[in-house]
This record gives structure tokens, C-alpha cells and sequence, in this order.
């Protein structure tokens, strides 16, 4: 497995390749100029120039990629030109925001996405299934930004539900950062308030960024379990008498859930994204958040260490997918 | 006698897109206490369907019409679907499919496909161990012992592995095992062996005779196969087109066979035959039968009056029961 593992990653590594020379050339072809950001509003031709030289961005593309190149094989990223600190320490306190709203995301999504995917297929072509997948349908199709301000107004604003914004009310003292995620360090440090009071923030969100993952594993469960609903080893294992509740969330479903998987790892990638979106209406302070201000001030090294690191995390969440892959499948488990 | 399974005058239709499908017609079948009965016929003539029927498990587009299936004096047909599951399917009627290869659920291990059917069947005894624990030891070991007993070697190490790590012969002996795994009183064997190989196929039917007599349990043996039968079967009855044509000893019906069916499909066979002989014309489309008889259009004894009767026993010659004009004690009647 630890064989399978390493084979994995290092097959990844090209395709990092690929991502760090696309992200860094179409960055530069975009007509921003980041030294005359950097040098700020006021400054004079001659200034931006000076700043040009100084951050090498007067030398032909290909030698500063050769640069950049050596600076991220010694894991340096630079300094953001817009907080002014190295972007290694900024993702690093903004990282753990971004992924514990995405992996509840996700957690939400896998939870009540292949449930729901089951019941529709139990109940092929009747109406649980036609609400279903109406329902999936509206889940891909409508826009996460609107939907969150839907929310906002109705749980936040009129009935005063949940939180509007942020990922902890001013008023509470945060608890000391162990993991980074607030509430696992709200459970270390026995903190029920804090605990209470970041999932409070946390529900409208992640419910947000959940929406369209729980429409996609409930389609690609219904469609696994209606497949195994047809294998020879359903009739037989109705044959032995099995009731068949017993049967689908027992024997059926553990077949028919390969696919939707498969899915669970591509969405990881799509939920980060979509991070960018929810956690700037959210005022949530991850990664999403600091790429969008990075965009819009040309902050060319933010942008690049940020690409890069999704990409690596899209890279290991999908390794991590066909390890469970071989979890449930034994067949699988011996080409590992 | 007493039957452990009497089929009376079953019929069932099939929803389909095209219309009704008339998959059974007037069937009948008594499978006597202790007996090994087969059920013969070609591909498509309702032999599964029959099958399907009596373990409760048909198509939801399936529509029984009529008839009565009997199994130890209990119509099945009057029990609810938690009745058969409780107390009738994979507990008093044990199933062997027909291809080992598709029935084995790839991931789950032996023993989590086998002990929770058993654990299912069998809720605490009021004398035996009472604890979860202690009961599944009590049927961990109940299944070694048939594991062992059906010859799979290294019993106690299968429960452990997965399907795809045996082969079919094995994998067969698996489904017996799991068919006598909680002491049913009749074994539907489902062409069982037709996906094996011919040496694999002498192995299991020779198993599957002594573990008969052993478990003192009946058998309805379905298969498409004059050969297994003589070798395996007691009692045969013998299907075309959804109706049952023949049905009696197997040596009567083998020898002397009555309905000119069974004879054209005894002649087919390739150990009888000098020359390949095929039977004129095709098997009709259950949407469409002809009416009566359903094998007149192929029949060299066919005549008008086969188009009218309908399907129904009669005693022939030798004692076996046979549907056709040609055995009814009126023969003033096909005038």
C-alpha cells in the first residue's frame, strides 16, 4: 500500500508541473501589472520601473521562471505584495479555515447525498425519485452566491437563526490554535462555548458550499444502487430471505457506492473553489477570501502559491479516494 | 404421499411494454416428501419464472392470476412478503442459484454473507446460548461443519476470504452450503450446474445426491439437461411454453415418454439420437400463445380440436400425467 502510495504521489508530480508553468504564464499574459501595483496609485513611471527591477519582473519570462522555480523547490513563496508578510505564514493561518469549511461541506454533502441517492433509487420512478431529482437538478444549477444571500436573509437577517458573517462572534476569545480547525481546538481546550458558537457560524456556509455535492452523490449513488439492484446476488440474497431493508443499506449499498466516491474526490477540488465565492460573501477568512484580494491587486506570488497548494491537496485527496476505493472493494484492494 | 411442494393450476402473466405476457399456463407440479423432482424444459419456458414464483422473489411487473403453490399444506401465495422472509425463504426453502460467479456479493467475505442469513433465521433457542456472542459461535461452527461437509477444504479460513478468491466448482459448493445452512426442508436448485465445467458438473451433482439423502431434504432440480436428470432425479416434469406437458417417475418418462413433446425433445438429445433431429417451427411468443394447446403448431399429432383444449392432466399409459388429447380418457371428445 505505502508501494501504491508513493507511486501515486510521484505520478503527480508532473501534473504539478504542468499546473505551476500554466498558472505562471497566463498570470503574465493577463494585462495587469504587478510592479505598478505594487508601487501603488501615486507612484511615478519611474518608481514602477525601479520596483520592476528590483522584483526581477524586467528579465525575460523564462528566466523568472527558472527563478520561481528554484525559490518553490526550497519552499519559498515570497512575500505577498498586499499584506506585506511571506505568503507561506498567510496561507498557513488561513488554511485551516478554508479546509474545515470545505471538509464540512463535504461531510454534509457525503451524509445526506448518498442517502438520498439510495431512497431514489428504492423508489425508482416514483415520486421520491422525481422530487429527487428536480432537486438535484436546482442543487447543481443555481448560483452558490445567490443562494447564500437567500440564506443570509432568511436565517440570518429576518429570523436571526444563525450568524451573518465571520467564523466566530468579536465578543469570544478564540481558543489557543492547536489543529487550526476552531472547533477541534474548541473541543481540546474544553471550550463548549467557542465550540458552540463556531459550528453556529459554520451551518449557513457550509450548507452553501454542500448544495451542489450533495446533488451530484445523490445522482451517482441512485445510479450505483439502481445498477446493483440488477446483479444476480440481490435476487439471491433475497432468495435467503433477507428483508429487503436489510438488504440495500446492508449488501446493495457497499457495491454502489464506488462511483459516487470517485465523485467525492473530484468535488474536493470544485469545493475549494467554490470556497472562493462562499467565504467572500461569508466574510469567512480562508484562502478563498485571500485569493480574491490577491486577484485584484495582481499579488502574482499569492495567486501562484495558492494554485499550487490546491492543486497539491486535489492531488492527495484523490489518492486518499482510491485507497478507500480499495477499502471496500477487495478486488481492487490486490492491485494496490 | 405426502408433497412437500404442489404447484396447482398456476398462472401468471408478465406487464410488458408490447402487452401481456402469458410466462405460465395452468402449471402443475408435486414434488413428493424426500424426492429429487426435475424440472426440464428449453430456454424461455418459464422454468425460473416458476422458480421466482414459489420463493416469492418475481419482477414487480409479475401478476399471479391464479393458482395455488403449496408448500408443506401452506398456500405461499396467501403470505405476506414479511411471512416468506421470516419463515419461508432461505429458511425452510433453501436456494441454489445458477451461476455461482454472479450470486457471491464481491465485497463481502464468506462468513459476512452466510452467518447473518443464518443469525436472520434462527433467533435465540429457549435451551441454547442466548448471548449474541455465544449464538454466533453456535452457527460459525454449524457452518464449518456443512462447509466441511460439502468438501471445501479449510473450512474455518473460506469465512474469511472472498468470493473471487475460489474457483466455480468451489463457489458452487458455497451456495450449497449456504442452501443447507439453516436445515430447510426443500432445495431449489436452479440449474446449478450448467456453469460449470463437465467433470465440475458430475462432482456437484453426485454432492448434491448424498447431501440429499443426508439432510433429509427434498429437491426440485431445474434444468435444461435430459442427462443430469437421469442421473440425479427421481420424479420429472417436463415444461413447453409455460404449460407442463409431462410429469412422472423418471424412468417411466425417459423410457416411455407420452406427450409428443417430450418424445421430439428426447429425440434431440444427442446420446439418443443416430442423427441430429430438430423439432420443426419455433417456441411461440408468450405475448401471443395460441390458444389450447401451445405446442399444436409443431405437433405431428395435432388436430383441430388441439387449438380448443385447454391445458390439463391426465393419467397415460404407464401412470405418468401427461397433457395432451392423445393420453384423455374421452376420446370422444376430439370429435
Amino acid at each position: 500500500m505505502l508501494r501504491f502510495i508513493l507511486r501515486r504521489a510521484l505520478l503527480a508530480i508532473p501534473s504539478l508541473f504542468g499546473l505551476l508553468v500554466l498558472t505562471f504564464f497566463l498570470i503574465r499574459v493577463v494585462p495587469a501589472d504587478p510592479a505598478a501595483a505594487l508601487a501603488g496609485e501615486n507612484a511615478t513611471p519611474a518608481q514602477v520601473a525601479e520596483i520592476r527591477r528590483q522584483y526581477g519582473l524586467d528579465r525575460p519570462l523564462h528566466e523568472q521562471f527558472v527563478v520561481y522555480l528554484g525559490q518553490v523547490a526550497r519552499f519559498e513563496f515570497g512575500e505577498s505584495a498586499y499584506s506585506r508578510r511571506p505568503v507561506a505564514l498567510d496561507i498557513k493561518q488561513r488554511l485551516p479555515a478554508t479546509l474545515e469549511l470545505t471538509v464540512s461541506a463535504l461531510l454534509l454533502a457525503t451524509l445526506l447525498g448518498i442517502p438520498l441517492g439510495t431512497i431514489a433509487a428504492v423508489y425508482h420512478n416514483r415520486w421520491p425519485d422525481t422530487l429527487l431529482r428536480v432537486l438535484s437538478v436546482a442543487g447543481v444549477a443555481i448560483a452558490a452566491f445567490w443562494f447564500a444571500i437567500e440564506l443570509q436573509l432568511l436565517f440570518a437577517m429576518d429570523l436571526g437563526w444563525f450568524p451573518l458573517r465571520g467564523r466566530m462572534s468579536s465578543g469570544l476569545a478564540a481558543p489557543p490554535a492547536v489543529t487550526g480547525f476552531l472547533l477541534l481546538d474548541s473541543l481540546i481546550a474544553g471550550r463548549l462555548d467557542a465550540f458552540r458558537d463556531a459550528l453556529h457560524h459554520l451551518v449557513l456556509p457550509a450548507v452553501t458550499l454542500s448544495l451542489g455535492g450533495i446533488a451530484t452523490i445523490a445522482r451517482f449513488t441512485r445510479a450505483g444502487v439502481l445498477e446493483t439492484l440488477q446483479k444476480d446476488f440481490v435476487l439471491y440474497e433475497r432468495a435467503q430471505g433477507f428483508p429487503s431493508r436489510a438488504l440495500i443499506w446492508r449488501f446493495v449499498l457497499k457495491n454502489s457506492v464506488v462511483a459516487a466516491i470517485t465523485q467525492i474526490g473530484l468535488l474536493f477540488g470544485a469545493l475549494i473553489a467554490g470556497a472562493v465565492v462562499v467565504e467572500t460573501i461569508f466574510d469567512w477568512p480562508g484562502i478563498g477570501f485571500y485569493t480574491v484580494q490577491a486577484i485584484l491587486t495582481a499579488d502574482y506570488k499569492v495567486m501562484l502559491a495558492v494554485t499550487l497548494l490546491i492543486g497539491v491537496i486535489y492531488a492527495a485527496v484523490n489518492i486518499l479516494v482510491d485507497l478507500v476505493h480499495g477499502l471496500i472493494d477487495p478486488r481492487l484492494r490486490e492491485q494496490l | 404421499m405426502s408433497l412437500v411442494l404442489d404447484v396447482r393450476n398456476l398462472r401468471l402473466a408478465v406487464k410488458t411494454d408490447e402487452g401481456r405476457a402469458q410466462i405460465l399456463d395452468r402449471v402443475e407440479l408435486a414434488l413428493p416428501r424426500g424426492r429429487i423432482l426435475g424440472l426440464v424444459g428449453e430456454s424461455g419456458c418459464g422454468k425460473s419464472t416458476l422458480v421466482r414464483a414459489v420463493l416469492g422473489i418475481l419482477p414487480k411487473n409479475a401478476v399471479i392470476e391464479s393458482g395455488e403453490i403449496l408448500f408443506e399444506g401452506e398456500d405461499l401465495l396467501r403470505l405476506s412478503e414479511r411471512e416468506l422472509a421470516r419463515r419461508v425463504r432461505g429458511s425452510r426453502i433453501g436456494f441454489i442459484p445458477q451461476d455461482p460467479y454472479l450470486a457471491l456479493n464481491p465485497v463481502f467475505k464468506i462468513g459476512a454473507q452466510l452467518l447473518p442469513v443464518m443469525r436472520w433465521h434462527a433467533p435465540a433457542p429457549a435451551d441454547g446460548p442466548r448471548s449474541g456472542a455465544a449464538l454466533l459461535r453456535a452457527h460459525r461452527s454449524r457452518l464449518v461443519e456443512i462447509l466441511r461437509r460439502v468438501q471445501i477444504p479449510e473450512p474455518e479460513a473460506v469465512l474469511e476470504r472472498y468470493p473471487h478468491q475460489f474457483s466455480g466448482g468451489q463457489r458452487q459448493r458455497l451456495m450449497i452450503a449456504g442452501a443447507l445452512a439453516c436445515s430447510p426442508r426443500l432445495i431449489i436448485a436452479d440449474e446449478p450446474t450448467t456453469a460449470l465445467d463437465v467433470t465440475t458438473q458430475l462432482q456437484i451433482l453426485k454432492l448434491l445426491k448424498s447431501l440429499a439423502t443426508e439432510f433429509d431434504v427434498s429437491m426440485l432440480f431445474v434444468t435444461h439437461d435430459f442427462g443430469v436428470v437421469a442421473q440425479l432425479c427421481d420424479e420429472i416434469t417436463v415444461m413447453y411454453a409455460g404449460q407442463t406437458v409431462e410429469s412422472g417417475p423418471t424412468a417411466t418418462v425417459l423410457g416411455s415418454p407420452q406427450h409428443p413433446y417430450t418424445e421430439a425433445l428426447l429425440a434431440c438429445h444427442p446420446d439418443r439420437a443416430r442423427e441430429l433431429a430438430g423439432i420443426p417451427g419455433a417456441v411461440p411468443s408468450p405475448l401471443d400463445p395460441p390458444p389450447g394447446c401451445r405446442f399444436w403448431p409443431r405437433c405431428p399429432h395435432a388436430i383441430e380440436y388441439c387449438r380448443r383444449r385447454p391445458a390439463r392432466f391426465s393419467e397415460g399409459r404407464r401412470g405418468q400425467l401427461v397433457n395432451c388429447r392423445l393420453a384423455d380418457p374421452l376420446p370422444d371428445a376430439a370429435a
